[in-house]
């Protein structure tokens, strides 16, 4: 039988998109912490840590995110863990998140003139004192628009978890599509509830970044 | 007890992988050319048209830049056909490859044509070039050189995201991943040799990438100062 794609077709979609929703908040939670470990580590004064944690960011952005995804659900399943799709898919997504997260805190850590380390070291402060007096506040305001902006590509990246089976925005859309075969309207409205999710947030990114400008010349 | 990694069967089969590696990086050369072609065209042409003039272009990138590739390709190969427009998947790819890359494009080529400062084209015209010329070396040249990186980076990215093509049974390096785990059952040994394999194709072309970027604006000349300062 064929369904027409009507309001209770629309609604499932709509509610699946809690689904896209958590999966970017977990990745974007978990991913934060392990990005922030590899980001620390990459301005680590030990020059093998400052190499693993390269070596991490290098790896991560020349894997494509369906690989971590196919290699987080089969690895842990050997690993001995029976778990829902879900976890495999938030596991997967963390991971992605910490290599572009790690390069670009990297890079907002690095942008703190070297006079700061400097100074702070003058004043007697522990390494741990001088991320969390000095430096990390002046990085952190530089880090906020890309990382704004990442989260954009995050939400875009979880519809591929859809091939495991979770039922987010992109899987609904193709459920509802088989059972009303018309998928122009049906990937529309797809496409156009994960619009209204991204450029909100794409908008936000570009006015931080604006702000951020503001004060300075050239 | 305790996991045996096989990798034989998996590589028995690498004549396989070695046709959807084919596939992968086809699909990737030319996308990324007529992608790359497209952003810079949409670019020019935004750059060229009056602000009132520029929305339809904007629009673009904004819907592209904002919806899932995977999404753009399920439009692309199942809408499509809807309103009379029948591709096959690889041409459905190929497409939404395009249109996707070019989008992004679009907004680093621009970002690097609004860096160009009033006085360089004013410098330009004072020195009697032509409007065309000034906008091809004074303009378009300069803004490419200072964003090559951030294009490079963005052709690695478009090459890892023609995975998700599999989706609509495109036989490039993930769809016969897929193929071979399914005959050998050594699912993680597959997708370990796949990836592999990704990570190889994306290191190899990031360093062409680069060495095309030196040879197209080259050390000590002008553009190859704005090609480095960029990447620093």
């Amino acid at each position: 039988m064929i369904r027409e794609f009507s309001q209770s077709e629309f609604l499932f979609i709509l509610a699946s998109a809690r689904w896209t929703l958590l999966l970017t908040v977990l990745a974007l939670l978990l991913g934060g912490v392990l990005g922030f470990v590899v980001a620390i580590a990459r301005a680590s004064r030990l020059a093998p840590v400052r190499a693993l944690a390269a070596g991490w960011i290098g790896m991560i952005q020349g894997i494509p995110v369906l690989m971590l995804l196919f290699l987080s659900y089969y690895g842990l399943s050997l690993a001995g863990f029976d778990m829902p799709p879900v976890f495999a898919a938030s596991v997967s997504m963390a991971i992605y998140a910490s290599g572009y997260l790690g390069e670009i805190w990297r890079g907002a850590i690095q942008s703190v003139a070297w006079q700061q380390w400097e100074a702070s070291a003058a004043l007697a402060m522990s390494r741990a004192q001088q991320y969390r007096y000095v430096v990390l506040p002046q990085a952190m305001r530089i880090a906020v628009p890309p990382t704004v902006g990442f989260i954009v590509q995050l939400v875009k990246n979880t519809s591929i978890v859809s091939i495991i089976g979770v039922v987010e925005l992109a899987r609904a859309g193709n459920l509802i599509n088989n059972a009303t075969f018309q998928p122009f309207k049906v990937f529309g409205t797809v496409a156009l509830i994960y619009f209204m999710i991204c450029w909100p947030i794409s908008l936000l990114a570009r006015r931080l970044e604006g702000k951020l400008n503001a004060g300075r010349t050239g | 007890m305790g996991f045996q990694f096989q990798f034989a069967p998996v590589f028995a089969r690498s004549d396989v992988l070695l046709e959807g590696a084919l596939l992968t990086l086809q699909l990737s050369g030319i996308g990324i050319l007529f992608g790359a072609l497209l952003g810079i065209l949409l670019a020019m042409l935004r750059g060229l048209s009056p602000p009132a003039l520029r929305w339809p272009v904007d629009a673009y990138v904004e819907l592209v830049r904002n919806t899932p590739f995977l999404v753009q390709l399920l439009i692309i190969f199942f809408g499509l056909p809807s309103i009379g427009v029948r591709l096959t998947a690889e041409q459905a790819a190929l497409s939404a490859i395009i249109l996707n890359l070019g989008a992004y494009s679009t907004e680093i080529v621009r970002a690097g044509i609004e860096s160009v400062h009033r006085s360089q084209i004013e410098a330009g015209l004072s020195l009697a070039m032509t409007r065309w010329q000034v906008f091809r070396y004074v303009v378009i040249a300069p803004a490419i050189a200072r964003v090559w990186p951030a294009l490079s980076s963005q052709f690695v990215l478009m090459m890892l995201s023609t995975s998700v093509c599999s989706f609509i049974s495109v036989q490039e390096l993930s769809a016969t991943a897929a193929n071979v785990e399914s005959d050998t059952f050594r699912s993680f040994e597959v997708y370990i040799t796949v990836t592999l394999i990704y990570l190889g194709l994306a290191l190899v072309m990031r360093g062409l990438l680069a060495v095309l970027g030196a040879v197209m604006f080259p050390k000590g000349s002008g553009l190859g100062r704005l090609r480095t300062q960029a990447s620093r």
